[in-house]
């Protein structure tokens, strides 16, 4: 089964390079073609789900063995946690890629589009796959790179001036990651993220370490916008076309910021009590203050860019309280409890927020405007859009039965039994403001009457658009199941195994 | 953009073929010697942005150009792309598997899909450079228009 892991690399990126090709002399080849891969690599992680095998699977490229157990090779590392994430990236695809067919047709340029998109996932899927330090900076770069161009893709003044803002602040992000991961080959003259754990995890240097993880923090905390460096995040994703803010709020800040933050200063450094805190408090800085920014917006993509900053604080929260207990020998089951939490919510996050922006799509192409003042009675004209933004309002609210709930529910217990009264507090508090500005989002733009006027052209969005929207609908009620034991075995529990037992990751690779 | 006088254009013509061939000397001998499909590429797409800069856009018809080199560009790294995945089917069946035989040490054909790899990678990045090069000409006489 491991010899089917380059798939996850080699699908999107030959996609993203036939279409510019053959797109150019075939009317609609890139929409198929890109629907169809992406629907091929989530067919793909359902098999690898479904298959779940407690080892990690590795895969040397190039088929170079290791030489007197040092690994010289590239490794790819699909372990319960790569698999949770690709499920994230590719499901989301799919859904976005079929959307895009009906959205982009008041586009120009649709080759770049489906070319950039397929590009932006090949680089996800390396990210998460990765074994590797420098070929996880180097997919990294293809992604964001991507989503630069997508970002600025409607080439209007707004648009360029959010891609640059996000090409400055994401290439200094990049510079200390590099820095990060130079610092690290200097150190342990290795690449291997298993390997390096391995030297890092005998070093008596704590100056050193502490030093990296700085820098690495800040780079991953820039691409995952947590709160101090978080300025870029609200002009990107809502100056993209809406199908892109999906997948960037939706994927790409879990995929590269928060999945490698994971993957390193738990599989790779240990842990430590310093870090541990560092990341819970970034984490539940943007929780509060990202919510508060986002009561404040009229613009409704930029409320839910705002909106995605406090949702992930709650990601990071829940990680890193389980992190906290870890480092301090706590309560195993509370930390597993915690993390799983924090994996749940990152799941959910990804349909409703996806969810949300495509509605938000939809209603930006039928009455072309964002602000919620000059938007109302959409409810009528408009149910299939009104009805799934609903159910993702209610999901990101916390409210009963939705998949938010039960991963909030999930991270404030933890927080209950891990001693954390006031993240606790400030968890619930946070949810009640979410509920409110959502319950603004859904007075002003779907049953205000007072600006109906004049709204009688209005209808609702082609179908591809519609059934993108009622599958993620679907989901957001669907993933509450993840809570029964049966499915949460086999979906959730092989990624929260990973990190619980941060140490086992080197040995399970390197072999020693 | 206007071409320039008819000393710049021959000096320039004379010289991109060297040029050139340097490129396609660099990118052959990638595995024998310093530099290789990167390098070489960049000396390539060095070659024909002097001819342009030379000539001027008009004389050139750069939008054909454009799309010729955007083609390439596209072709060369699926291209490398397939070897890759060749290297999955033959031989050990892995992912970038070096599938042909190694010859011998300091032959110009030796070391199997590397040089093969090479050239590839060379016709990519001078392909993709020369393009960006033409981007950015034809969206400056857009704007001046």
């Amino acid at each position: 089964m491991s010899q089917l892991i380059p798939l996850f690399v080699i699908i999107p990126l030959v996609a993203a390079f036939l279409i510019p090709i053959i797109g150019k002399f075939l009317e609609g080849f890139q929409k198929v073609l890109t629907s169809v891969a992406f629907l091929s690599l989530s067919v793909l992680t359902v098999y690898f789900i479904c298959a779940g095998t407690g080892e990690p699977l590795l895969y040397t490229v190039g088929g170079w063995e290791p030489v007197r157990g040092i690994p010289i090779a590239i490794y790819l590392v699909a372990d319960g946690l790569s698999i949770f994430m690709l499920a994230i990236t590719s499901v989301v695809g799919f859904l976005v890629s079929v959307y895009s067919i009906s959205y982009l047709n008041r586009f120009t340029a649709q080759n770049n589009f489906f070319a950039l998109l397929c590009l932006m996932m090949g680089g996800m899927n390396g990210v998460v796959l990765s074994g590797d330090l420098f070929n996880l900076f180097v997919f990294m770069e293809i992604a964001v790179i991507a989503s630069y161009a997508l970002v600025a893709f409607g080439i209007e003044k707004q648009e360029l001036e959010a891609s640059f803002k996000y090409q400055v602040l994401g290439g200094i992000a990049s510079v200390l990651i590099l820095f990060g991961v130079t610092m690290l080959y200097w150190k342990t003259k290795t690449l291997n993220i298993a390997d390096a754990g391995n030297i890092l995890r005998t070093s008596q240097d704590k100056s050193f370490v502490v030093f990296t993880q700085l820098f690495l923090i800040t780079g991953f905390g820039l691409k995952a916008a947590l709160i101090p460096f978080h300025a870029w995040l609200p002009d990107a994703h809502s100056s993209a076309p809406s199908p892109i803010s999906a997948m960037l709020s939706g994927v790409l800040i879990k995929a590269i910021g928060i999945y490698a933050i994971i993957r390193l200063f738990f599989n790779m450094f240990t842990l430590s009590d310093e870090m541990a805190v560092t990341i819970t408090a970034l984490g539940a800085v943007s929780m509060v203050l990202g919510s508060f920014l986002a009561m404040y917006q009229w613009d409704i993509k930029r409320m839910l860019a705002f909106s995605s900053i406090s949702q992930v604080g709650y990601i990071v929260t829940g990680i890193g309280m389980g992190m906290i207990i870890l480092a301090r020998n706590g309560d195993q089951r509370v930390a597993a409890l915690a993390i799983s939490g924090g994996l749940f919510h990152m799941i959910n996050h990804a349909a409703f927020k996806g969810l949300l922006f495509l509605n938000a799509g939809a209603i930006e192409h039928e009455t072309h405007t964002r602000n919620m003042k000059s938007l109302g009675g959409l409810s009528r004209s408009m149910p299939i859009t009104a009805s799934t933004s609903m159910g993702a309002s209610l999901a990101i609210s916390g409210v009963p039965p939705f998949n938010g709930f039960f991963s909030k529910l999930i991270i404030i217990i933890a927080a209950i039994q891990g001693k954390f009264y006031l993240l606790a507090a400030l968890a619930v508090l946070i949810s009640i403001v979410t509920l409110a500005y959502f319950m603004k989002f859904q007075k002003y733009t779907f049953f205000n009457r007072q600006g109906a006027r004049d709204r009688k052209k209005i209808k609702e969005v082609p179908f591809a658009m519609c059934f993108s929207m009622i599958v993620l609908a679907v989901l957001c009620l669907g993933l509450s199941l993840l809570i029964f034991p049966g499915i949460r075995e086999v979906v959730l529990d092989p990624a929260v195994r990973v990190i619980m037992n941060a140490s086992e990751y080197a040995p399970s690779i390197t072999g020693f | 953009m206007k071409g320039m006088s008819v000393i710049v254009k021959k000096v320039a013509q004379l010289l991109s073929g060297l040029i050139f061939m340097y490129g396609v000397y660099i990118i052959t001998h990638g595995h024998l010697t310093p530099g290789g499909g990167f390098a070489g590429g960049a000396l390539l797409a060095g070659s024909m942005i002097l001819l342009v800069l030379a000539f001027g856009s008009d004389v050139m018809g750069l939008k054909k150009r454009e799309t010729g080199s955007s083609i390439i560009e596209n072709s060369a790294i699926l291209v490398f792309i397939l070897f890759a995945t060749i290297a999955m089917l033959v031989g050990t069946r892995v992912f970038f598997h070096n599938f042909l035989p190694g010859g011998t040490l300091g032959e110009l054909i030796s070391a199997g899909v590397i040089p093969l790899y090479n050239i590839f990678v060379g016709m990519e990045v001078g392909a993709a450079l020369f393009t960006i090069f033409l981007a950015l000409v034809i969206y400056k006489e857009e704007v001046l228009k």
